[in-house]
């Protein structure tokens, strides 16, 4: 409209999704204040900025929180119980996954502070999802 | 802005397996509350009513329609507020914007769900429908996993150690089941104590069975009219004197703030700043309790203790009748359950009550309250809070 050019996502789902299915996790670096958006957003999380070029992660990241899921949803049993974790990036931002290679009796508090690398794993979707989506899956660093 | 009263007030009993529609409940709870407020379903010019799930529960979208129809507020416009577990108090917030602007002089606002037929595996489901689908649903997140997450982030942070952090926890859970006892309208009327919280089985770490509320089915409704109506028409009104609402992103887009909820601090501050009051100044509050950990992350968000230090409020029972600052004396949604679609409506009524001095049959009583707040929590973060008062 007015002769500018029409917005588009910068990153949008798919390539993101897409990209993680070769393990290779997208992020979006801010022209304005550098800050990395990860997963995703039409704009920086940190400034609103939306002058976005897509960069690629390291994948690297230290574990913030975890839970221990034994009660899982429809379709999703089978996999309970399982750990999801929020990860914090080496750039900075904080994504969210599951965390495997670990004994069920171990997952403690002592996960937090762990450094984990990305994998991925493909949800395959369900009857109220659009599709598969992957999903990080992290394993111990060191 | 034309001052705002509550009028009438309708509350279901909230249970399992209720064997009544969402449109039977929800207008058995409308029609007490047009009842109680000396009108009939014509005066009503608009309705505002949550509802979240009705599509998976009942197969019907639209209900909002189909129930004004039902109770014969014939034509009226007719809207449903989908804010996951906030939805009703955000249908209230909007009412009363319609009536403070005087575009409205009476409406009806409320909210149902009927959420225990899914049963606990679809529930979990379509509950957490309300994160995010593509970015964080995959790895398995549900909403007892995000406070999960939460708590042990709080540990962390605060340097609560785990155990004392879920001894805390469970208190909360007790406070909510005394006063769920007292409450008729209480899907749990029976107490618990801190071995059967710590005893219960382990949902998603560290939330076991009785950190959670309950899924649940009922409505509770109220009728908003401005100053000039709700004066020639009840005794007591009690005014929204504040309101607040603010959204965030995914919870892990909320990382740096985690885990407070930035959204509670931003709604929180609108409605204290629009009613000229302070944390202090409230005498009784409705949180969103929807797991123990919640209680304590909110009341430090509320303003009622320093971060890190909200657990001490009900080991001290500050946060029991007689105590500093009453929180949830109707058992919470812990206790008094969570028909997600109705919550804040249901702590609209409980307030009100409170507010008017009703309680005291049922020794819920606190004693003078006059300033209430509402506090209700959606998805990862749409947060609305309400400021009631007597006068």
């Amino acid at each position: 409209m007015q002769g500018g050019k029409p917005m588009e996502y910068p990153l949008g789902f798919k390539q993101y999704s897409d990209a993680l299915t070769r393990n290779k996790l997208l992020g979006l670096k801010c022209r304005n204040c550098s800050t990395i958006t990860c997963p995703p957003k039409m704009t920086c999380q940190e400034c609103g900025g939306s002058e976005l070029r897509i960069v690629e992660l390291s994948g690297v990241g230290e574990i913030k929180t975890f839970t221990h899921t034994f009660v899982a949803p429809q379709g999703r049993e089978c996999e309970a119980p399982y750990v999801v974790v929020l990860v914090e990036l080496e750039e900075g931002p904080w994504i969210s996954g599951n965390l495997i290679d670990i004994s069920p009796d171990r997952v403690n508090m002592e996960l937090i502070g762990r450094k984990v690398e990305l994998g991925h794993k493909v949800f395959p979707g369900d009857c109220y999802s659009s599709g598969p989506a992957a999903r990080p899956l992290f394993c111990f660093k060191e | 802005m034309r001052k705002v009263a509550v009028l009438g007030t309708g509350h279901t009993r909230f249970m399992f397996n209720s064997p009544k529609t969402q449109i039977e409940m929800l207008a058995e709870a409308a029609m007490d509350a047009i009842r109680e407020s000396y009108l009939k379903p014509g005066d009503v010019q608009a309705i505002f009513c949550g509802n979240v799930l009705g599509d998976f529960t009942e197969g019907q979208v639209m209900l909002q329609s189909y129930f004004a129809d039902d109770i014969g507020c014939w034509n009226v416009p007719a809207n449903r507020y989908e804010g996951a577990c906030a939805s009703a108090t955000m249908a209230i917030r909007d009412a009363f914007m319609w009536v403070a602007s005087g575009f409205y002089d009476i409406v009806l606002a409320g909210g149902v769900e009927k959420a225990t037929s899914m049963g606990t595996s679809l529930a979990t489901r379509t509950f957490s429908m309300g994160g995010d689908s593509r970015y964080e649903y995959p790895a398995g997140f549900t909403f007892p996993g995000l406070f999960g997450m939460l708590a042990h982030m709080y540990s962390k942070q605060y340097d609560v150690p785990l155990t004392k952090l879920k001894e805390q926890m469970a208190l909360v859970s007790v406070q909510s089941h005394h006063y769920g006892k007292k409450n008729p309208n209480a899907q749990f009327q029976k107490e618990i104590t801190v071995d059967q919280v710590l005893n219960s089985f382990m949902v998603t770490s560290p939330l076991q069975l009785l950190d959670c509320c309950p899924f649940s089915d009922g409505a509770a409704a109220i009728v908003l009219a401005s100053e000039d109506v709700a004066k020639k028409l009840v005794p007591k009104p009690v005014y929204i004197v504040g309101v607040g609402q603010a959204s965030s992103g995914r919870v892990s887009s909320q990382y740096k703030y985690l885990p407070r909820l930035r959204a509670r601090e931003i709604s929180v501050k609108q409605a204290y700043d629009m009613a000229g009051l302070q944390p202090g100044d409230i005498q009784i509050c409705e949180l969103h309790d929807c797991f123990s950990i919640a209680s304590i992350i909110a009341v430090e968000s509320l303003g009622f203790a320093e971060l890190g230090k909200g657990g001490k409020l009900w080991e001290k029972n500050e946060t029991r009748i007689g105590g500093r600052i009453p929180i949830n004396i109707s058992g919470g949604l812990k206790a008094k359950g969570h028909p997600i679609g109705a919550t804040g409506a249901s702590q609209v009524c409980e307030i009100v009550y409170q507010l008017r001095g009703e309680l005291r049959d049922q020794g819920r009583q606190v004693e003078g309250a006059k300033i209430g707040l509402v506090d209700t929590l959606g998805g990862d973060g749409t947060v609305i809070n309400l400021i009631l008062s007597a006068a």
